[in-house]
């Protein structure tokens, strides 16, 4: 199997899905002939024409309306949107409509939807091209939350979604494209080939949305997390000393409860990690799960590591960052007691 | 020194409120049969000027007249008569209904019938509409069963929709009635997403979208507009001036300085302005832009000129923002009124005709009615089952759900 970094990962996504399913179709600013900005859809229209890959119009909240229509016929629409920070136009198309369509009409008209859309920083994007809003997505009846941390779950979580008969919020860290990304931004930059997680089936396969991965098993204690905070989790367990078990969600909603409670209850130690800013963040729902579901395993508070709350200072890209640093405190914290 | 004016700002006013005089002299009507009809594969920058005048068949005597006169069977003009006022005899019900405290809301649709009803009989059976919460006629007139749109109103046991929507937000897939959102606008991008869909799949079937002319103050309208000429989508898009947003007169939508209708020449779709109390006229325009979008030749915009008789729904009270007399005044008559003087004057129908069949459809209405209470009433606690509200926000309930549908006791 040929080394797949992310971008060509979740092409390859696209690619199978555009060739099994005629009701298959992607649009998005960018997407047709020049192939996206971060080259996702390079090369699908040229080989599946243009009515399947195509370019559309700037105006997020058209294009998912648009979307929402196309899945009311029957169509399984892709589209994307080409930071997650220009999602915001769209969101009364996502939060009233894709997601309440299913449950309004009891069950008449259903929207088979998946939004892709870059987020995450560490890229130098400043306030408009590094935000991860997946909280506002995640509590939202109706949708499901999506994150990959690495290239054979991204492509296989894709496949999952677009098969998938409810809407997807299908985020991509796009600090990961191009290679694993452990937060140490002063060591040259690591290619994906390298990472056994490349490996990418080329044809169909899928990853199921719903389920946790381990990324790294351990024994002291657990985090919690996903995207590119994975990697940061795993050099951060290194680097604290402390035998982590990384577990990589994966899907934000429906999040696998039994992954959090198996590893939990094994560890008596939590920490969980985003990289989104932390007050209403996702990471508060994880905590009150671990609240509710392990209180008696617990031997000491849950530690919460995350974004400050701050929009996404451009020349204070690290100092935003809860880089491994941080997440090594948390963790060492979280070992005191 | 500055030697410029001071600046003020304009707030439109309607020209009249309560204790005022209802005056709508302002309004242009021209005479019936005056505008042109244009082959359908015109180029819409060459029909611009008929985003400012208005297409009408029906003149004062009720004749049919001028070149969009749809010269419909006599059995056709029947069908919609009788779905119009079947949709104001069930209106007047549901309102007395909420009033009597057996539902809790209620939206009628007076005044505004040939918006919905012309369109239904003039589209096929199976193209889509995306309307907004005032286009109940279409269920009417596609015999969608009266009896379910009243329980949907009743939200009772046998509410196709389960309890979950306030009363006139249906949905049919079968009847060609997308699902009705109460969040304005949402559906004029849909429309065009399905009728993209439709293209894209080599299909024969259209959409159309209604929206209030305040609502194309949303985005929404914008991007369904860009998107349709983009695309070419086999879309029409309807917009329905009842001149009241609640209590905003079509001013505050931007209605004074320019025609809803002429918002397309901008995106470089055609534009037609029509008599929506003409139901002939509601007819003939929307064959015409059916006809180009069938054609592969794209969108039309309509803007359907009305006017809404009742308040906006059961929670206002319109005499508290307009002249109550209004309605009398309004330049283009009642479109039940005027289809009925026409079938008389062409010897199809005749007074008592009518007189039975209003007699007719208000008994139906109440032996409906007496039905759906049979079954059950939101307040005697006939209504879905209590477990089904954890149902269909997902296909397969997740874990969260089944667990919270535990803790409810349901």
């Amino acid at each position: 199997m040929p080394a797949m970094n992310m971008i060509q990962a979740l092409n390859s996504a696209l690619d199978v899905m555009l060739g099994r399913d005629p009701n298959v179709l992607i649009f998005g600013e960018d997407v047709g002939y020049f192939g996206g900005v971060f080259r996702v859809t390079d090369g699908l229209q040229r080989k599946h024409g243009v009515t399947r890959c195509f370019d559309s119009p700037i105006g997020e909240a058209g294009i998912v309306g648009i979307a929402v229509g196309m899945g009311a016929y029957g169509l399984r629409p892709v589209v994307e949107i080409q930071f997650a920070d220009y999602i915001y136009p769209a969101y009364d198309q996502i939060v009233s409509e894709a997601a309440r369509i299913r449950y309004r009409s009891a069950g008449d008209f259903h929207v088979p939807l998946t939004i892709r859309t870059p987020y995450g920083g560490g890229i130098y994007g400043g306030q408009t091209h590094s935000q991860s809003p997946e909280a506002l997505f995640t509590h939202v009846a109706g949708i499901k939350t999506v994150i990959p941390s690495n290239p054979i779950d991204a492509k296989g979580l894709l496949m999952s979604a677009i098969e998938d008969d409810d809407p997807v919020i299908f985020l991509e860290p796009k600090r990961l494209y191009n290679g694993p990304f452990d937060g140490h931004h002063e060591k040259p930059v690591q290619p994906w080939a390298k990472h056994p997680l490349s490996d990418v089936p080329e044809g169909y396969y899928t990853v199921p949305l719903g389920e946790a991965a381990v990324a790294r098993p351990g024994r002291d204690l657990t985090v919690l997390t996903y995207g590119t905070m994975v990697h940061v989790a795993v050099a951060a367990a290194e680097e604290a000393g402390v035998d982590a078990d990384v577990i990589d969600l994966r899907t934000l909603v429906p999040v696998d409860i039994k992954a959090i409670v198996k590893s939990v209850e094994k560890t008596g130690r939590c920490v969980v990690a985003h990289e989104a800013t932390l007050t209403s963040g996702y990471g508060a729902e994880l905590c009150a799960l671990v609240q509710e579901h392990c209180f008696y395993h617990l031997e000491a508070p849950v530690q919460r590591i995350a974004g400050w709350d701050t929009p996404y200072p451009h020349a204070f890209e690290w100092e935003y960052f809860p880089g491994p640093k941080r997440v090594a405190q948390a963790m060492r914290r979280a070992m005191e007691k | 020194m500055r030697n410029r004016g001071r600046l003020s700002l304009r707030v439109p006013q309607p020209k009249h409120r309560p204790g005022d005089k209802a005056d709508f002299s302002n309004v242009a009507v021209p005479p019936a049969g005056s505008v042109e009809r244009p082959p359908v594969d015109v180029k819409a920058r060459d029909i611009a000027g008929h985003a400012y005048s208005m297409i009408r068949v029906l003149d004062d005597e009720a004749k049919a007249v001028g070149p969009w006169n749809p010269r419909l069977d006599p059995e056709i003009l029947h069908k919609g008569l009788r779905a119009m006022m079947l949709t104001r005899a069930y209106d007047d019900r549901m309102y007395r209904t909420q009033r009597q405290g057996k539902i809790s809301f209620y939206m009628k649709s007076t005044g505004e019938e040939a918006a919905s009803v012309a369109y239904a009989l003039a589209l096929e059976r199976d193209d889509m509409c995306f309307p907004s919460y005032r286009q109940q006629g279409l269920l009417i007139a596609r015999g969608y069963p009266l009896i379910d749109m009243m329980c949907q109103c009743y939200s009772n046991a046998r509410d196709p929709m389960k309890g979950r929507q306030l009363p006139v937000m249906y949905s049919s897939r079968d009847y060609g009635f997308f699902t009705i959102s109460g969040n304005l606008g949402t559906q004029f991008p849909q429309a065009v997403g399905w009728a993209m869909a439709s293209a894209y799949k080599g299909d024969d079937r259209i959409a159309v979208s209604w929206i209030g002319e305040g609502a194309t103050a949303e985005g929404d309208f914008h991007h369904a507009l860009n998107f349709a000429t983009v695309y070419r989508a086999p879309v029409i898009l309807n917009v329905v001036n009842n001149q009241w947003a609640i209590s905003s007169f079509q001013g505050i939508a931007g209605g004074e300085e320019s025609t809803f209708a002429s918002r397309a020449i901008g995106y470089g779709l055609p534009g037609l302005r029509v008599d929506g109390n003409d139901f002939l006229a509601v007819y003939a325009v929307a064959q015409w832009a059916a006809e180009r979008a069938r054609a592969n030749l794209g969108a039309t915009l309509v803007e359907l000129y009305t006017y809404r008789a009742e308040g906006h729904s059961t929670s206002d009270d319109p005499s508290r923002y307009r002249p109550s007399d209004e309605w009398k005044a309004w330049p283009l008559g009642d479109p039940i009124d005027r289809l009925k003087r026409h079938l008389i004057s062409i010897g199809a129908w005749s007074e008592q005709q009518h007189e039975a069949l209003t007699e007719e459809l208000t008994t139906l209405v109440k032996e409906t009615q007496r039905e759906v209470e049979s079954i059950g009433t939101l307040a005697d606690g006939s209504r879905a089952p209590t477990q089904s509200m954890f149902e269909d926000v997902f296909k397969d309930i997740p874990w969260h759900l089944s667990q919270q549908r535990e803790q409810s006791g349901a």
